[in-house]
Order: C-alpha cells, then sequence, then structure tokens
C-alpha cells in the first residue's frame, strides 16, 4: 500500500519537474506576484495633487495654503487664478482636490467673525475622496486652534489658559505606523498559496483524464482513495515549500515584523493548504477538460478572496454575503496570517480559526473522494 | 486568406463552445457573478465599526462625550470594560475595532480649563479603516469639545465667540462617495480580460494538447484564418458579455452614465482587439493549457486586477511600478470607463488612453498574427 502511494507520488513530482516551464511558475511566478502586489496595493492616500485658488492673499489664507502644502497629505500642483481652471483641472484628473479661498477670507478672520474655506473633491475614488476629506478637517481645525488661541491672546489672554478643549490621542495598535504593507504582505501570502495550488490540483487528475492515461492508472493495482492520496501529497509538499518562500521573501524583502509563532503560522498553512486541495480535488472531479477546471477553479478563487477580507473590510458587505463568507477558508486563513504577524497572538486566540479550517477539509475530502468514485464509473 | 475558410474555423469554434453546455453557462454566467461579487462584496465604505469603550471616570461629562460617539452611525457600541486587560483581549481577538478610553480625571481637568486627552485604540492593522475611524472620531470629538466651549464661553460671558473657519466642501462625479461606483465600471475590463484572455488562451493550447493542431496543419487553412476563426466566438461572446456588464452596472447598481455611447463602443472594441490577441498570442507560445491559463494570470487577469487603477489608484504607486502601467493595456481602459460612467469626459479628453489602447491594439494584433507557424518541429 505504501509502496503504491510512493510510486504515485514519484510519478508526480517527475511530472512537475519535468518541464522546465513548471519550475518556472512554480517558483518564479510567486515571487513576481508577491512584488507587484506588495507594491500594488496600498490603500495610502498620499501626495494628493492639488490645486489652489486664493483670491484673498493675505497672510491668513497663506498661512492656511502652507499648511496644506507643508503636509505629506497634499502636493499643490498648480495655482490658478480663476473658478474656471479648477473645474478644468478636476474634470481632465490633473487635480483631485481643489482649496477656493475668496476675498476677504483674512479680514473676516481678524473681526473673529467665521471665514469661509470651499474644498472641491474629484470623487470618481471615493475612497481617495474620503480620506482627502479626513487630512482636510484636521489641517483646518489645527489651523482654527491655533487662531482661536492666537486670536484669544490678543483680546483677553487671561482667559486663553481656561479654556476647555478635549483633544484625541491617536494610538494606532499593531501597525503603529498606520503602513498598508504590513496589512497586505501577511494577506498575500494566502492568496497565492490559494492560487498556486488550487490550480495545480484542479488540474491534476482532468489532465489524466483529457490525455486518457486516467484509465491505464485505473487498471493497475492502485486502489482510488491510494490514488487521491498519491495526487495530492506532492501538492501539499510543494504547496508548503511555497507559502514558506513567499513568507520568507515577503517578510525580508518588505520589512515586515513577525510577532508570533512560527509553529502557529506553520500549522495554519497546513490547514489551510488541506482546505486548498479538497477543493482542488473537488474541482478535478467535476470536470472533464482542463478548461473546466479552469474556470472552476477561477470561480472559486475570485469570491474567496474577495470575501476573505484581504482587502476590503468585511464590516462594510450586506448580511447574507457575511453568512456566504463564513464557508471561505482563506477568510479564517487571513485572519490567522495577521493576527500571527501583527498581533503576535497564539492558539488560545485563533482556535476558532483553526477549528473552522479543520473542520472544512475533511468534509470537503469526503465529498471529493464520493465524487471521484462516480467519475471514474 | 478565404472567408469560407475563416467561417469553417469559427463554425468548428462555435460548436465546441456550444457542445460544452458547461462552459457555455459559466461564459454566460460570468459577467453578472462578478458583477455582483464585485459590486455587493467589494465596499471600502467603511460603516459602524465595533466600538468598546472604557470610560474610567464614569461622570455625566465622560458619560455625555461617550454619548456622541453612541449618536454616530460610524460607530457601533458592542462593550463596555472596566480595565485594560479586558479590552486589550477584546482588541486582540478582533471584536473591538476601536475603543475609547476616557481618563480618570476627565471632569476635573474639562473644568479646570486646557486641553484634556481621550485616547482612541485603534485596530490598525487595516490602516485604510484605521484611518477613517480616528478621522470619525476625530469629529466626534471635535463636535463634543465645540459645545463645550461654547457653554464656557457662556459663562464667561464671552457670547461672540465664533469658530474661525467653515469649510465647504463638495464632492465632484460621485456625490455620494459610493465605492460601488468607482469600482463596477471598472469590472467590465476584468470580464473582458478573463473572455478574451483567459479563455482564449486556452482554445490553441487545446489543439496542440491534444494532438488535433496536426490535423490543422494538414488543411489548407492558413494561419491568420486560424486565428481570426479561433478568436471570432470569443469576440462575440465577449461583446454580448460586456454590454450586459455595463447594463448591470446602469440599471442595476445605478453607477451614474455621463459620458456618451459612442466613445464607450469605440474603446470596448479597441480594447477586445487587444485582450483577445494577447489570449490568442499566449496560447500559440504555450503549447499546454496548464502552462496558457499560468501566463494568462500572470500578464491579462492579475495586472487588470491590481495596476491598472480598477481598484489601487495608480498615482499612490511607487515611481518605477507607475511607469510600468504604461503598458498595461487595461490602464488605458479602465481611465476610459471610469471617464465615461463618472466624469462624462467627451472623447477629445480622452484621445491620450484612447490612442494608447490604438497603440495596443496594433502590436499585440501584428505580433498575434505572425506567431502562429505551421510547422511541426
Amino acid at each position: 500500500m505504501l509502496a503504491r502511494i510512493r510510486q504515485m507520488v514519484i510519478k508526480e513530482f517527475i511530472q512537475v519537474f519535468r518541464d522546465r516551464s513548471s519550475l518556472f511558475l512554480l517558483l518564479a511566478t510567486p515571487i513576481i506576484q508577491l512584488l507587484i502586489l506588495g507594491y500594488a496595493t496600498t490603500f495610502e492616500v498620499r501626495h494628493v495633487s492639488t490645486a489652489v485658488l486664493d483670491l484673498d492673499n493675505s497672510s491668513e489664507s497663506r498661512d492656511l495654503i502652507a499648511r496644506f502644502g507643508a503636509s505629506r497629505y497634499f502636493d499643490i500642483r498648480a495655482w490658478v487664478s480663476d473658478r474656471r481652471q479648477i473645474s478644468e483641472l478636476i474634470t481632465r484628473g490633473d487635480a483631485t482636490v481643489a482649496l477656493h479661498i475668496n476675498a476677504g477670507f483674512g479680514s473676516h478672520l481678524r473681526k473673529g467673525e467665521t471665514a469661509p474655506l470651499q474644498v472641491i473633491l474629484d470623487g470618481t475614488n471615493s475612497n481617495i475622496a474620503l480620506v482627502a476629506l479626513g487630512y482636510v478637517n484636521q489641517i483646518t481645525s489645527d489651523f482654527a486652534r491655533d487662531y482661536q488661541n492666537k486670536f484669544q491672546q490678543r483680546t483677553s489672554p487671561l482667559l486663553l489658559k481656561q479654556m476647555p478643549t478635549v483633544v484625541l490621542e491617536r494610538r494606532p495598535m499593531f501597525n503603529e505606523d498606520m503602513q498598508s504593507r504590513w496589512n497586505f504582505i501577511p494577506g498575500v501570502i494566502g492568496i497565492l498559496a490559494l492560487i498556486q495550488v488550487l490550480m495545480l490540483t484542479a488540474f491534476a487528475v482532468v489532465r489524466e483524464r483529457e490525455i486518457g492515461t486516467l484509465e491505464q492508472v485505473m487498471v493497475t493495482p492502485i486502489r482510488r482513495w491510494e490514488f487521491i492520496l498519491g495526487k495530492t501529497l506532492p501538492f501539499f509538499v510543494i504547496g508548503f515549500a511555497d507559502g514558506a518562500l513567499i513568507a520568507i521573501v515577503g517578510t525580508a524583502w518588505f520589512r515586515i515584523p513577525f510577532r508570533g509563532s512560527l509553529g502557529v503560522l506553520s500549522l495554519g498553512l497546513v490547514l489551510f493548504l488541506l482546505c486548498v486541495l479538497s477543493v482542488g480535488l473537488f474541482i478535478s472531479t467535476v470536470s472533464k477538460t482542463q478548461g473546466q477546471a479552469l474556470i472552476s477553479a477561477f470561480f472559486f478563487n475570485d469570491p474567496a478572496i474577495i470575501f476573505s477580507g484581504f482587502a476590503f473590510p468585511m464590516t462594510s458587505i450586506p448580511p447574507i454575503l457575511r453568512w456566504i463568507s463564513y464557508l471561505d477558508p482563506l477568510l479564517y486563513f487571513e485572519v490567522v496570517l495577521r493576527s500571527v504577524y501583527l498581533k503576535g497572538v497564539g492558539l488560545n486566540v485563533l482556535w476558532p480559526q483553526m477549528l473552522a479550517m479543520a473542520v472544512f477539509a475533511p468534509i470537503m475530502f469526503t465529498i471529493s473522494v464520493f465524487r471521484f468514485h462516480k467519475s471514474i464509473d | 486568406m478565404r472567408a469560407y475558410r475563416v467561417v469553417a474555423m469559427a463554425r468548428k469554434e462555435f460548436v465546441q463552445i456550444l457542445r460544452d453546455a458547461r462552459s457555455l453557462a459559466i461564459v454566460v454566467l460570468m459577467p453578472p457573478v462578478l458583477m455582483l461579487l464585485f459590486g455587493y462584496g467589494v465596499n471600502l465604505d467603511t460603516s459602524a465599526l465595533p466600538l468598546y469603550v472604557f470610560d474610567r471616570e464614569g461622570s455625566q461629562q465622560s458619560q455625555d462625550l461617550l454619548k456622541h460617539f453612541q449618536s454616530s452611525r460610524y460607530f457601533d457600541l458592542v462593550g463596555t470594560v472596566d480595565n485594560y486587560p479586558a479590552l486589550l483581549r477584546a482588541i486582540d481577538e478582533g471584536r473591538c475595532r476601536i475603543a475609547i478610553v476616557i481618563p480618570p480625571d476627565f471632569s476635573k481637568k474639562l473644568n479646570a480649563g486646557g486641553p484634556v486627552g481621550v485616547q482612541a485604540l485603534v485596530d490598525a492593522i487595516d490602516d485604510n479603516t484605521a484611518n477613517l475611524a480616528f478621522s470619525y472620531s476625530e469629529s466626534v470629538v471635535r463636535g463634543f469639545s465645540a459645545g463645550v466651549q461654547l457653554d464656557w464661553a457662556h459663562r464667561q460671558g464671552l457670547a461672540g465667540l465664533q469658530y474661525p473657519l467653515n469649510v465647504q466642501s463638495r464632492v465632484w462625479f460621485n456625490e455620494e462617495l459610493q465605492s460601488r461606483a468607482f469600482i463596477v465600471p471598472g469590472v467590465i475590463a476584468l470580464v473582458m480580460t478573463v473572455i478574451g484572455t483567459f479563455l482564449t488562451s486556452l482554445t490553441v493550447a487545446r489543439e496542440w494538447e491534444r494532438g488535433t493542431m496536426e490535423q490543422l496543419i494538414s488543411t489548407p487553412v492558413q494561419p491568420s484564418e486560424i486565428m481570426i476563426g479561433k478568436v471570432a466566438p470569443y469576440f462575440l461572446i465577449s461583446v454580448i458579455d460586456s454590454t450586459l456588464c455595463a447594463a448591470i452596472a446602469i440599471w442595476g447598481f445605478r453607477v451614474p452614465f455621463r459620458g456618451n455611447w459612442g466613445t464607450l463602443l469605440i474603446s470596448s472594441a479597441l480594447f477586445l482587439v487587444v485582450v483577445l490577441a494577447m489570449g490568442y498570442l499566449i496560447s500559440v507560445v504555450a503549447k499546454t493549457q496548464l502552462t496558457a491559463s499560468h501566463i494568462s494570470l500572470l500578464t491579462g487577469f492579475l495586472p487588470t486586477f491590481l495596476l491598472s487603477g480598477f481598484i489601487y489608484p495608480i498615482d499612490q504607486m511607487p515611481v518605477v511600478l507607475r511607469a510600468f502601467t504604461h503598458i498595461i493595456p487595461a490602464r488605458y481602459y479602465v481611465s476610459i470607463l471610469k471617464g465615461v460612467f463618472l466624469r462624462g469626459s467627451s472623447i477629445g479628453l480622452l484621445r491620450g488612453d484612447l490612442l494608447g489602447l490604438v497603440g495596443f491594439a496594433m502590436v499585440v494584433g501584428t505580433l498575434a498574427s505572425r506567431s502562429l507557424q505551421k510547422t511541426l518541429d
């Protein structure tokens, strides 16, 4: 029995490594994808291109604009002299934010009155607009507070000390500099392991069937479950090696802190790979051609990635979809990855996620083996 | 080139697609499924973050501040704790995304005047959500602070104290700042890439793998006729699917369509030529379906997903990557889609992107038409 499984494993390894291109695909593509994902996926908003229309040109208006220019969130790219130019810049997409200060801004302030500042935002990318608006509010309220203090000092210096103010102290935890990368790189490990292993497994049985070698294997004394085990074991090994490679390169290249335990991460990866293998096997039993397998794998990957919380916060999706997302093994693995990397927590916190994957894999495997029996006959 | 041979090739290809009921179903179902996934699943609009409060004082004023948080629609009060360890545990387990900690001397300090700090502990792993959480809590605290100041000024007899700035923000193109409006149009590009590059890349590779290419070579059909015949059915399918997508976007998701249909049609046709030619080119080079699918994933799907500006803004990428996006055809198409849908851009404004597509269509089309040699090695 063991001998037969071993023979299957050897055959699979030979098949995978026989052609150079598949070796390249196994090792190089995850790294390329890692680099692209690492650099491209960011929701940080910095250096937003900004246009300024200052019709007042007082020391107050210049001070306010200078605060925008000095922050790393806004880059002042254009100084315009009338309102039409603002419309043009925003419509062409050359400016995302425009500040419009009317004449009289400074004199209003000096009289202790409220002065208007108009902010026009290109909302095409709602996220950028929303975050930029947050920065606008931050800068303007700093300006307002400072101005108010100065004003008070001039008019009634004694009262200034007594004026109560509540300030928010920001304490970002786990990702102290709020870098998108710290969030995405650990997440990418899960995504790439999924894409890579699912594709390989889904193709495994189908190719034999399509080329006609499945019948040849079936006339040998090998049993079905031995065949399945022999088929999936190599992909498990390859998947683990791939996952480890991505994790090491990603952590080192992007300097992501690793605060948890390697053991917990490995356990998570093993459980997740079992889930992916079982899904891949299922796909390969329900597909007759490689094309079908490919499309099916694609149709699993897409929702799995979207519902995993990898890039999009799960708090904002409708409840029905959130229930579906509980069937997504990647959802659990992503939590494990990020928690181990950044929170440094262990099994006492992550056991629900581990348990979910440990339940998913055997159920899916059983279904696949059952389907496989039927698909052979 | 003879028309009847092209028609014969196209008919053969059509029959092959139609015969495989599942592939057909997938091709028909893909646009609505992807549309629904991205329309509902991909949502960057943060809603109601789980909030914990730790009120170390429990005074009238601290409760008042917490009421301000409770009434904000951005927070959902899910827990109250009376010690730090419990709070940290809730954050570790992900039950709490933001915690407000009020110091034990809050009201005393507030009544004495001067600034009082309130801590916001935010799980910042997802930096984008953390950013918004800070911005929303900042505005809650600012609102509370302004109220306290007004009371204070009243007591001091400073009735005339006014807040110096009035920020009037106006958002263009996506007035309600819905992430759906900027993501959904891009799905059209994604669907076209999947069908055009992914499915098409499998077709010639399949002929090689199954050995039917030799049969084709022995017929009088010319390489260019093979290409057009192979690609024509997928062209038709893509046209139908992308129209369906546009319809779902406009009437299903109510994404505003402000531009002109002609621009959309022209650019879509150009982009289709590019993705189909790419798919064909890959399948000629790859020879096996597994390799073909890997290459098309790497050169078609991933760049369209990550580097086209579909979700992740190009102007926030590192310089090198930003330059690299210029050789991604989807970049131009996604830019046109967003222009046509949200901005209502005229064809003149989009000429740069259109020229980019024309260039790609010519280069990739020429390469594809020369790629297939009717020889066996």
